[in-house]
């Protein structure tokens, strides 16, 4: 079958070769485990747990009332020794649970079978996946049960897992596809059964041909699962790119996916669906790629949440030389880091250690007007307008530009032989815009 | 663990390899081919020629920006590349000082007036041209034969010869016989320095669209829309029109290549690219076929030039969603 993709795009190094035949290595973490109350889209958790009380590996910590919000639970057994602002991968501090891991791994009884995925009720899955606090784990972190609950009058007809993965140097979704296709077909199972649909989708970009071999001979054990090959090309895995190769509709600008009756699960979320009805475990672990030239022993980890960035560049023996710059998430959209001693939250898809060389800023000079930006924007807009007019902060202009739809993939800045900051510009812009529109309503 | 401060800043991380730099050290390679051609029929003149454009445009540049205290960015090789494009809309016979004003005008008045790189609304190279043509139009029009054995630094003193375009027109040089297809396609003709290689400038403009400098929008629907509408339009009637010939010789490879894809001057978006071909080849051929010149491609993409950013305005592409939403 040929190859399917998007309009626009660009192609990075994938620079995967460092760890995609690297094997999942299950890590433990001693000493503390640090968990923000905020680790997905939507309302923060309030923590159910004092400082002093003894809890279980699997035990729910904080949860909200709100709908789109995500209850989080202990990785470990031991004992809140704090509850205390703590430094986030996001960039600030945010309120977290500090939990001493005792070393025993004592399962709390709430952890048990939920039954047989033909015999449970879509309404028991939702709530088996809200009550697991599984969110999107590609970077995005996006409630799951939400997802899984749209409005009545959008039927959903597609249901797609993004196993793309279009950043450079992540494997780990790759890996999860070589080392847990029962699971991955499992949770994509479960969501079918949720939304009444009997057939699923699974992308795979061409680069992982290992991982499409192995999908495919399970997917057609289970049957009604199609493998869709797909070009290696950044930002495939973008939602809006996915949805439209897919099934050839375009998410509406300022719509969602449900919009054209679509859904789009990442491939860890999909596994941690399977692993919270067929065990009750809740999402507590899940694979970190830790790699880039910095890092002396690049590796796959699964690893629980809460452990410090610091323990996983340790098991990967530290540093080659000093990094320059470390990444949360993937080079293209991933956030830099303040330091290495913040938690692996539930969208930490990867740790990158980049040197010196690879992240050197050229300056920035005046945009010769190549057009390349414009060529590769996979949303079609014109990056080196918006960008120029946000410069000049005429927020009207830039949204006639349509600012707003940029989904911040961050092609044209790549391309860019003048190497100019379009998305950091446009990002503001868009930002500004909807805090206007917000302001008026 | 980690002794330095890490860096901060937002994504992305990486950026490509391209430069500025490696862009337009990509065009000079793609000019390469024609500049052998032209030192083979023309002699080591054209070579002089084309070194004294090249240089006064490079000097140019660093006297503007160095009185101006701006950063210096001869390094960037733009002004090498608009010096070669402007030695290659000259003929090999002229006196060795227009060059120099030529350089100077291209760079100071087109692009530093205008703010630098990527500013400039015209085609510094192609407004020069036309500044030295209505200046000085015989120097500028003494066409060679190929192989005339030119005096390197003595303005040679020749009888201009005939271009194809002029005996196609049938105007002054009525009754010279026309140079063979495969004379016009390997540049064994006269003409300026660099318009007259097809096969040359075939293999630079190809080089770019391979390298992904240019895109195939521009030289395409230029090209094709000349072939059409000289065909259409021929002298003896409708579909009788010499379309290979039309778009065999003249500058119009080099214009489609090198001269209409200039970024600072002509649109970014893809629509537009096609407009701007489209409109350019509607141009010349206007001009070619009915117009007082026999050549009318640097008018062309001048005219064009000055609709580009309009062109832009008016043909933002779709977004990605414009769409309604499925009820
Ligand atoms: S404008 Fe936005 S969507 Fe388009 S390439 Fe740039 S970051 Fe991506
Ligand atoms: S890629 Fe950079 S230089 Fe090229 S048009 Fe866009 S902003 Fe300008």
């Amino acid at each position: 079958m040929k190859a399917l993709t998007f309009k626009g795009g660009i192609h990075p190094h994938d620079n995967k070769h460092h760890t995609e035949k690297i094997a999942i290595k299950s890590l433990k973490t001693p000493g503390k485990l640090f968990f923000p109350i905020q680790q997905h889209i939507g309302a923060p958790c309030e923590p159910l747990v004092a400082v002093g009380d003894e809890v279980k590996m699997g035990q729910k910590i904080a949860d909200s009332k709100a709908f789109v919000s995500a209850p989080i639970h202990s990785s470990v057994s031991g004992k809140v020794v704090a509850i205390e602002p703590v430094l986030h991968p996001g960039g600030s501090k945010v309120l977290s649970i500090v939990i001493e891991n005792d070393g025993k791994d004592t399962v709390h009884e709430s952890v048990v079978p939920k039954g047989d995925l033909s015999t449970l009720e879509p309404k028991q899955i939702i709530d088996i996946v809200r009550e697991a606090g599984i969110v999107g784990m590609g970077g995005a972190a996006f409630p799951t049960h939400v997802k899984l609950s749209p409005p009545p009058d959008k039927k959903i007809d597609y249901v797609i897992v993004n196993g793309a993965e279009c950043e450079p140097y992540l494997t780990a979704d790759h890996r999860m596809m070589l080392e847990s296709p029962e699971d991955i077909i499992y949770g994509l199972k479960a969501i079918m059964k949720v939304l009444g649909l009997n057939k699923g989708y699974i992308g795979i970009e061409e680069n992982k041909q290992d991982a499409i071999k192995v999908m495919k001979e399970y997917a057609a054990k289970e049957g009604g699962i199609e493998i869709v090959v797909l070009k290696t090309k950044y930002p495939q895995g973008a939602e809006k790119q996915l949805i439209k190769v897919v099934t050839g509709r375009e998410v509406p600008s300022g719509g969602l996916p449900a919009d054209v009756g679509a859904i789009v699960n990442n491939i860890s979320t999909c596994t941690a669906i399977a692993q919270a009805i067929k065990t009750g475990m809740p999402l507590i672990s899940r694979v970190v790629t830790v790699t880039g030239s910095a890092v002396k022993q690049p590796a796959n980890y699964l690893v629980r949440i809460g452990t410090s960035f610091r323990t996983l560049f340790e098991a990967s023996e530290g540093f080659n030389e000093d990094p320059a710059k470390i990444i949360m998430g993937g080079p293209m959209m991933g956030i830099a880091q303040f330091s290495i001693d913040v938690p692996v939250v539930k969208g930490t898809s990867g740790l990158l250690a980049l040197t010196k060389k690879d992240v050197a800023l050229k300056p920035e000079s005046p945009c010769i007007r190549c057009g390349k930006c414009v060529d590769a924007c996979p949303m079609n807009l014109l990056p080196i307008y918006i960008s120029a007019y946000a410069k000049k902060n005429d927020l009207e202009k830039a949204e006639e530009y349509n600012a707003v739809d940029c989904i911040e993939c961050g092609s044209c800045s790549y391309v860019c032989p003048s190497k100019r900051h379009l998305v950091q510009s446009i990002r503001v812009a868009k930002q500004a815009i909807i805090a206007q529109k917000r302001a008026k309503k | 663990m980690i002794n330095n401060r890490l860096i901060v800043s937002s994504s992305p991380h990486v950026r490509s390899e391209e430069t500025v730099s490696s862009v337009m050290l990509d065009v000079v390679i793609a000019l390469t081919p024609a500049l052998i051609a032209a030192a083979y029929f023309f002699g080591f003149r054209a070579l002089l020629v084309t070194a004294v454009t090249v240089l006064s445009c490079v000097v140019a540049e660093y006297a503007w920006q160095k009185v101006n205290h701006q950063p210096i960015t001869i390094n960037d090789w733009s002004a090498v590349v608009t010096g070669i494009l402007l030695a290659f809309n000259l003929p090999a016979t002229v006196p060795l000082w227009m060059p120099v004003v030529g350089g100077f005008f291209a760079i100071i008045v087109v692009k530093q007036f205008f703010g630098g790189l990527g500013q400039n609304f015209m085609n510094p190279a192609l407004a020069a041209r036309a500044f030295l043509l209505a200046s000085w139009p015989v120097e500028m029009t003494k066409w060679v034969d190929p192989f005339s054995n030119l005096p390197l630094l003595k303005t040679p003193d020749v009888i201009s010869s005939a271009t194809p375009l002029a005996i196609l027109k049938g105007t002054e040089a009525a009754g010279q016989t026309m140079p063979s297809i495969t004379s016009l396609f390997l540049g064994n003709i006269g003409g300026t320095i660099g318009e007259t290689s097809v096969l040359m400038l075939l293999i630079g403009g190809l080089w770019l669209i391979y390298r992904k400098v240019i895109s195939w929008r521009i030289p395409v629907t230029f090209i094709a829309t000349v072939g059409v509408l000289t065909f259409i339009f021929g002298k003896d009637g409708f579909f009788t029109g010499n379309a290979i010939y039309h778009v065999l010789s003249g500058g119009l490879m080099l214009g489609a290549f090198f001269m209409a894809t200039d970024y600072a001057s002509s649109p970014v978006t893809p629509k537009g690219q096609i407009i701007m071909g489209i409109g350019a080849g509607i141009i010349t051929s206007v001009i070619r076929l009915y117009g007082g010149y026999p050549e009318g491609v640097s008018y062309s993409i001048l005219l064009m030039n000055i609709a580009a950013p309009l062109i832009d305005r008016y043909t933002t592409p779709v977004k990605f969603g414009e769409v309604k939403v499925r009820a």
